[in-house]
């Protein structure tokens, strides 16, 4: 049987700044929080396929595993959250930027 | 040291005006990712977790002072200011904007740098021993082959799209602080009965997914036959080298699956069909070569103000006991600069920090600096005099953590903290280990033990040579350590072998500790290192003290 798909989000990085984006219902955010989460698989591949057109704003799009909640979709894997947060020995990226 | 030409110049700024057409076609969308993609990676440009990085090219690991200063400005400038010195002798900035970039190659040319083939399936950035023109063990100063490589190398026609990337290290000492054996082409300086100063030529060695330790190919090769015939061996795997399967595409591979006595047979031939063809040229560029790499002017006088900082300051004397090494001129020694103060990130440097370095080079020590691939800084030319001065100037910057070759003097690639392609962290682990370790106070009584650590199994910490490895992976969603023993990268290179199931992320520092305080036990003498008592016992008590749970059972 095939696996139940499982809610997603369109991830990238930033042409310019190279850093993670999401991909909102309008355009793009650095806010994991404010991400569009997407519960249908058609719908899904459909937003992936606009998001890679968009290649003078995004690099490498993909579809990243989150789970729903009330504060917003947070990551399930490890280096979702990584990429969320920044890396672990300095205060950079998004958590020093958010 | 060899200073560019003004060939080489003109060469970088025509590279990097080209570069700059290219990403400005890129901004404005002209070029898609894929199209730039590999217009980058020629130029080091990667794109990683958070943002893009650029690797710059610190050939056979060797920089002045001015180009120390310029790598600093362009960390403050463009960066967040710092820089990461990496296993392969190179400088990573972690956070570059793409319209910088540019820029940033701009500034490196100034100074003679660049990013050229630190990526991409060519010859890479050739590295030396970092103790080259000053260790008491060496031959000879292994740099001026390693520049006359470069130089061959760099955008050579032939080779611009190998089967695979391809890494050549040098040393000039049969004392192997090059890892050449873990190379595509490792090449050691020996002698020959009759006193003549030649290369043991090492091929197919590489870490990685499939480790492999480099077979000798030719036991002494003439000095003059080095170029021709280095040029047959990448030509004979540019045409045998698999490319149907990346993993299968390195020379390791095409040496193992046809074995070094085929290999080394069309190497022959192809050497002595091309060798001709040299004509004596690669000679003549070498002897500049070797006058551009001539020893500074040493200076002579007495030694006994550093005897006396021994005897009165024992943080100096403990500092000098593990950071220097022998150098071949009388009074001299290299001094080894920690980048891995206990719970720091090894191989970073602040740009304060580099300016120090600089300084220090330009004061003290004839204007000379090296990159180690262990992720230090080398002073390599210092008059023992001296080192009072320098002790002091390091540890206002923070550099003067006295741990070279010890427990906490760890290497550790970026990781999952960084690197896009890592399966864990290693970072974190390396500066837990350290701070434990310094908590325990026994890193000095523990003696000489390399730690390595990489964040996945392309091994750039190089793992699989460390006395201790440690590779991070992701099983089943989460981080795991796995932990190998025995490894080497020195002449007698060995590839460690795994200790068994892996540890958690919580579990590994515990680990790691039970594994060197069982060493403590198991030794015959303080003078027995981790590596000789591993090779003396094997692995089973090592594995009992990390697996205690099953040495219980196992007893029961
Ligand atoms: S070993 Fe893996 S994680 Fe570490 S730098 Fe290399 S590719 Fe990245």
């Amino acid at each position: 049987m095939p696996r139940a798909f499982t809610p997603k989000v369109v991830t990238a990085n930033h042409l310019l700044e190279g850093d993670v984006i999401y991909q909102t219902p309008t355009g793009w955010t650095r806010d994991l929080a404010q991400a569009e989460v997407l519960e249908d698989e058609a719908h899904a591949d459909l937003r992936l396929l606009e998001a890679t057109q968009q290649r003078d704003v995004v690099v490498g799009a993909y579809l990243a595993e989150v789970e729903p909640t009330d504060a917003g979709p947070r990551p399930t894997h490890f280096r979702e959250a990584f990429r969320m947060r920044g890396p672990s020995n300095y205060s950079h990226g998004k958590q020093a930027e958010l | 040291m060899y200073h560019y030409n003004d060939f080489d110049t003109a060469f970088l700024a025509e590279r990097n005006a080209q570069f700059r057409a290219q990403v400005a076609r890129r901004i404005d969308g002209s070029l898609t990712e894929d199209e730039f993609k590999p217009l980058r990676l020629m130029n080091g440009l990667y794109l990683q977790l958070h943002a893009y990085m650029l690797r710059v090219a610190i050939p056979y690991g060797t920089l002045n002072g001015a180009q120390m200063r310029k790598l600093a400005e362009i960390a403050e400038r463009w960066d967040k200011g710092y820089g990461h010195f990496t296993t392969r002798q190179n400088i990573q900035y972690n956070w570059p904007k793409l319209q910088d970039v540019p820029d940033i190659l701009d500034a490196l040319a100034e100074v003679g740098l660049h990013a050229i083939q630190t990526s991409g399936n060519t010859i890479r950035n050739v590295t030396a021993d970092h103790f080259a023109g000053a260790a008491a063990d060496e031959v000879e100063d292994p740099r001026p082959v390693a520049e006359l490589l470069r130089q061959w190398s760099t955008d050579h026609p032939e080779f611009q799209f190998l089967p695979r990337k391809f890494k050549i290290a040098v040393s000039g000492s049969p004392v192997d602080r090059a890892v050449t054996k873990a190379h595509d082409i490792g090449l050691r300086m020996v002698r020959n009965d009759a006193g003549e100063p030649g290369f043991e030529v090492i091929v197919g060695g590489g870490l990685g997914r499939t480790p492999m330790i480099g077979k000798v190919i030719a036991p002494f090769l003439p000095k003059a036959d080095l170029l021709p015939y280095v040029e047959a061996i990448v030509s004979v795997y540019n045409l045998l080298g698999r490319r149907d399967n990346k993993y299968k595409a390195r020379i390791k591979i095409t040496v193992h699956e046809n074995g070094i006595e085929r290999i080394r047979a069309l190497v022959e031939d192809r050497f002595t069909a091309i060798k001709a063809q040299f004509a004596g040229f690669d000679q003549k560029l070498l002897s500049k070569l070797e006058a551009s790499f001539a020893p500074p002017a040493f200076k002579t006088g007495n030694t006994k103000g550093y005897e006396a900082a021994r005897l009165t300051n024992p943080a100096f004397a403990s500092w000098s006991d593990t950071n220097l090494s022998a150098h071949k001129a009388d009074g001299y020694a290299i001094v080894s600069i920690s980048l891995k103060a206990h719970g720091a990130t090894p191989g970073d440097a602040t740009a304060d920090q580099m300016r120090v370095m600089a300084d220090l080079a330009e004061t003290y020590a004839h204007d000379e600096l090296r990159i180690s691939h262990e992720q230090n800084v080398i002073l390599p030319h210092v008059h023992k005099s001296d080192l009072p001065a320098i002790y002091a100037k390091l540890r206002e910057a923070g550099l003067a953590t006295a741990n070279i070759g010890l427990v906490s003097d760890i290497i550790a690639c970026p990781g999952m903290d960084y690197c896009a392609l890592a399966t864990a962290r290693s970072i974190p682990i390396a500066q837990e280990i350290a701070e434990r370790f310094d908590e325990l106070k026994l890193e000095h009584d523990i003696g000489p033990l390399k730690i390595k650590i990489s964040g996945c199994i392309n091994a750039c910490g190089h793992h699989h040579v460390g006395h201790i490895g440690i590779l991070g992976l992701d099983r089943a969603g989460v981080e795991n350590y796995q932990i190998t023993l025995g490894g080497d990268g020195s002449e007698d290179a060995a590839i460690g072998e795994r200790a068994g199931p892996g540890f958690s992320a919580d579990e590994i520092i515990p680990a790691i500790e039970r594994l060197v305080l069982g060493y403590l036990d198991l030794r015959d003498s303080a003078d027995e290192t981790f590596l000789q008592a591993y090779r003396r016992l094997g692995a089973a008590p090592f594995k009992a003290v990390l697996y205690p749970e099953q040495a219980k059972q196992d007893a029961a």
